[in-house]
């Protein structure tokens, strides 16, 4: 059983609980959820845009545009 | 005092110049109550549709008077002010006085008398309370639209609540499951076109707001295998609040030995001013912005720059930094005291309340924002998000850059 994190509003999907409201009940694999659905917290990312929870080091959140692919460049080192 | 640790290791400290003007908020709901001692002292009937009054006159001007408020947050501050309760309970004060006005106006549109008001209200002024009403009602839903964003179960349902007054309980649930996910695109029925003019923006996006939320929710029961007319349905049990408090207020008049059911045109009256003000301020958030459709089929993610802002403090007091629309649509649970001005992002030529007047009247709306339009999209409209019925109008108006050159030479 995994993790998955909204990578804007940091929202877990985690396989073991589901999420019942959604309508994935416990168990539901993270790879059965319709691509657009969208993180139930946010609404601004959808399923393909989930990253697992391993692999999240912080939200994107930050500056200038939002996307997950530009905060490295985006923030000053 | 906040202090914290930058990522490059220094310490910051930073106060919020702001914290406590945010109580100032809180004056809204009070609108309906600060008719009475003006009425006392000038027994003036037009006293009544102060309201309006305030929103569209007295706001814009406090918006020309006390200018810009360029100031942001450090990024290593904003989750320790998004964890201050503080900001918290200034929202949630809005809700019970909120609730309180509303059934106190229920009982002077029933005929009570108070304090200044020695004798029933007339039609006349039953009106103009309504307006004012309106007005509450209309920024509730603003307050509605701040707590329904957030993670609390708690806080959701305090957004249900301050939506009984309009009626308006899908709100929540298209507005963060609908418009934020296809806003600045042609589906989305919150999102105005460019060349669509406001009286025609209102009744598409209050019908395909419902419709959207209806389907939404639809699709999300039909997963559980529910129906959508039962009380897991987020949208009924957010409608339920509305008969909940209008039936309060008339169970309280006749407690009074006042009308009860009489009153109900001037709740739908307060209920219709209150939903065209929040969708006025639709209306402005993305006129005519567009985002690219990608190889994917998917569309861009939303950036900066398909929201309209304003950094006017006044206006952005009074609405918990909705102004600062682009950081809230970049990140749509941050909380307001902890929103950003984006220097790049598209600026309105005033607050969004002197913004409503403008749109209200459309040649001087055109003439105002259409060129602003044009130029966010460096002459080429043709990326805006063009209405179908004056597409062709705008795209000879306004051609293209290299089109212009063409036709020059």
């Amino acid at each position: 059983m995994s993790q998955f994190i909204c990578p804007n509003c940091e929202y877990v999907y985690d396989e073991a609980v589901g999420d019942p409201h959604e309508g994935w009940p416990a168990g539901t694999p993270f790879a059965d959820i319709d691509e657009t659905w969208t993180c139930p917290d946010c609404g601004v990312r959808e399923q393909v845009d989930f990253i697992p929870i391993e692999e999240f080091v912080h939200n994107d959140q930050d500056g200038n545009i939002i996307s997950a692919e530009t905060r490295s460049e985006a923030s000053p080192q | 005092m906040y202090e914290a640790v930058t990522a490059e290791g220094q310490t910051i400290t930073w106060r919020d110049p702001k914290r406590y003007f945010w109580i100032g908020s809180g004056i809204i709901p009070l609108i309906p109550v600060l008719i009475l001692p003006m009425w006392g002292a000038t027994h003036w009937t037009p006293i009544w549709f102060f309201g309006p009054f305030f929103v569209f006159v007295i706001i814009p001007l406090l918006d020309i008077a006390f200018g810009l408020d360029p100031n942001n947050p450090p990024d290593a501050i904003i989750e320790m002010l998004e964890n201050d309760r503080f900001y918290r309970w200034v929202t949630y004060l809005f809700i019970p006085l909120q609730i309180v006005v509303f059934l106190f106006a229920c009982y002077l549109l029933a005929g009570g008398t108070f304090w200044t008001v020695t004798e029933p209200l007339t039609w006349v002024q039953k009106l103009g309370l309504a307006t004012a009403m309106g007005m509450v009602a209309g920024i509730g839903i603003n307050t509605a639209h701040e707590l329904g964003h957030k993670k609390e179960k708690l806080e959701r349902w305090y957004a249900r609540i301050a939506l009984a007054q309009t009626a308006y309980g899908h709100f929540y649930i298209e507005h963060n499951r609908g418009h934020h996910v296809r806003v600045a695109t042609p589906p989305d029925p919150a999102s105005s076109k460019l060349g669509e003019t406001i009286y025609e923006f209102l009744p598409r996006t209050v019908i395909g707001s419902l419709k959207s939320a209806w389907e939404l929710e639809k699709k999300r029961l039909a997963r559980k295998g529910q129906s959508p007319w039962s009380f897991h349905s987020d949208l009924i049990n957010a409608w339920i609040f509305t008969p909940i408090l209008w039936g309060t207020a008339m169970a309280i008049n006749a407690a009074f030995g006042l009308q009860t059911w009489q009153i109900l045109p001037f709740l739908v009256v307060q209920a219709i001013i209150g939903i065209s003000l929040l969708e006025a301020v639709n209306y402005l958030e993305h006129y005519g912005m567009k985002r690219k459709m990608l190889d994917s089929g998917r569309y861009e993610r939303v950036n900066p720059s398909h929201s309209w802002n304003s950094n006017n403090i006044g206006t952005n007091i009074l609405l918990y930094h909705l102004q600062r629309h682009s950081d809230h649509h970049a990140n749509p649970t941050r909380r307001y005291q902890a929103l950003r001005d984006f220097p790049e992002a598209p600026v309105l030529p005033t607050g969004y309340a002197g913004m409503i007047v403008l749109a209200y009247t459309t040649p001087l709306w055109r003439r105002i924002m259409d060129p602003k339009v044009v130029a966010h999209f460096d002459g080429d409209i043709s990326q805006a998000n063009l209405h179908p019925r004056t597409a062709e109008k705008y795209l000879k108006k306004y051609p293209a850059p290299e089109a212009s050159r063409e036709v020059a030479a």
